[in-house]
């Protein structure tokens, strides 16, 4: 199969551009991640994972790739099983008819990872592209080169247990675009990013969740006590800057886009827009160095912790900025 | 941030399989791919995760050696699981994953019962049974 890997920074993205590539059709990943709308903030203090309230630079697991296919004009076939075994055997016919398929799995049976990353996630997505001495030739959009998984792990992976359950998910192309405008779907992906970042009448959501966990993360050591505290950060830090958000919780990618698409469309504002958020990033960038650092030494203060806050709320004021900009720049497109 | 300033520090948990994927920007501001090997406050922060989780196997560990728990209860904590969603992979409830960590239940565990733990921890019934595996 005649299938190139390019390395990503999200898996999501990373698995639209390396299945479209093999179609014929050439997406660079910020291109995906932007037109699908990837970009967002959340901090759910009422779901905690680990007894650690969520807190989301991205938006949900599946949603990427829907608002990009519908705005491209691409129809997925999907599918899920109730068996590992037809599982296996759909997705053998698949490789044999010379399909590359997308699939969900959980990153604890990766094996190929390094042993640190291998968490409970379960909506990883990864393509297969072959089969080769029984084993499967894996494209994860996170690693450098294309590499290999047992059938064994492979149907752990897709067979894993817990939230959300992979079910043996499994995806690719069916109807490619005959013809579509680029311009309208980069638009779209503007509009709407911009508009759940600044315009979500919910204080959790959005540029104003970052100032919200801002406000919650200033209480955390006299609410939860010193360790707690300093562990929170660290998921912090971790759903910002751990694998897959390209750094600063995405805001690289998605101002990476910015730049991609101010070329695409000659629309100088959007470059402007792209150097603003990359500051925002840097900001967010130092923000994690200095929890790091705070994690490090395991000494919460009030001091610090409300010194990380107003560098958090300072991020959030900046970016309701820049998102709000680009709304008006994307409303009348 | 710049490509120049992609973090590249050596202290980190990607055990040389992985190079990330940044984006980072040129001396225009335009947008370019660089990876990096690691930073620290992210490995700060992942190191962190893995030191809860191997206190809690720890901890595990010294209770089945003392006879307080079952050695389901240490490779439960071993594989980062909870009860409910162990329950989930051998097919019980999680009340009863809770009663089997304990010896006296774990004594009268089943044949097959111990296979499907055996299978979900991904090591034999001999290796799931043998306590004195875990004293090394």
């Amino acid at each position: 199969m005649n299938f190139t890997h390019k390395q990503s920074a999200h898996c999501e993205s990373g698995v639209i551009s390396n299945l479209l590539r093999f179609h014929g059709l050439e997406f660079d990943e910020p291109m995906a991640f932007g037109i699908g709308s990837g970009l967002f903030f959340s901090y759910l203090p009422f779901i905690r994972i680990n007894g650690i309230p969520a807190t989301a630079y991205r938006i949900w697991p599946g949603q990427i790739f829907k608002r990009f296919s519908e705005r491209i004009g691409i129809k997925l076939e999907r599918k899920k099983f109730s068996n590992p075994k037809s599982a296996m055997l759909e997705l053998d016919k698949m490789l044999d008819k010379g399909q590359p398929v997308g699939m969900l799995t959980s990153v604890f049976y990766l094996n190929y990872l390094p042993a640190a990353y291998r968490f409970h996630f379960n909506a990883h997505n990864i393509i297969v592209f072959g089969k080769q001495n029984g084993s499967y030739l894996v494209s994860d959009p996170v690693m450098e080169y294309t590499t290999e998984i047992s059938h064994e792990d492979l149907v752990r992976a897709r067979f894993a247990k817990g939230m959300p359950e992979p079910s043996g998910r499994m995806y690719y192309p069916v109807k490619l675009p005959g013809d579509y405008s680029l311009e309208q779907a980069i638009w779209k992906g503007i509009r709407q990013t911009s508009d759940h970042m600044t315009r979500i009448p919910m204080p959790i959501v959005g540029a104003k969740g970052m100032k919200y966990l801002a406000k919650r993360l200033r209480q955390w050591p006299e609410k939860l006590g010193e360790r707690k505290a300093i562990l929170w950060l660290g998921n912090v830090i971790r759903m910002q800057e751990e694998i897959g958000t390209g750094g600063a919780g995405f805001r690289f990618i998605h101002a990476a886009f910015l730049d991609q698409a101010s070329a695409k469309l000659q629309n100088e504002k959007l470059f402007n827009l792209s150097q603003q958020l990359t500051k925002s990033g840097d900001s967010l960038r130092d923000f994690a160095y200095y929890a790091g650092r705070v994690c490090k030494n395991r000494k919460s203060d009030t001091k610090t912790f409300a010194e990380l806050g107003d560098m958090l709320e300072a991020c959030s004021v900046r970016e309701q900025e820049i998102f709000s900009e680009l709304y008006e720049v994307s409303k009348s497109k | 941030m710049n490509k120049e300033q992609v973090p590249q520090d050596e202290e980190n948990l990607n055990e040389g399989k992985l190079a990330k994927l940044y984006y980072a920007t040129d001396d225009k501001g335009h947008y370019v791919k660089v990876n990096s090997i690691g930073w620290e406050p992210e490995t700060v922060a992942m190191q962190q995760a893995w030191d809860v989780v191997n206190n809690e196997v720890d901890e595990a560990r010294e209770k089945v050696i003392k006879g307080e728990a079952s050695p389901i209860l240490y490779y439960l904590k071993k594989n980062i699981m909870t009860p409910a969603l162990v329950a989930s992979y051998v097919g019980t409830l999680s009340l009863i994953v809770r009663l089997h960590c304990r010896p006296f239940f774990f004594k009268r565990m089943s044949k097959k019962t111990l296979e499907k733990y055996a299978y979900t921890f991904r090591i034999s019934v001999a290796e799931l049974t043998d306590i004195e595996r875990l004293k090394k």
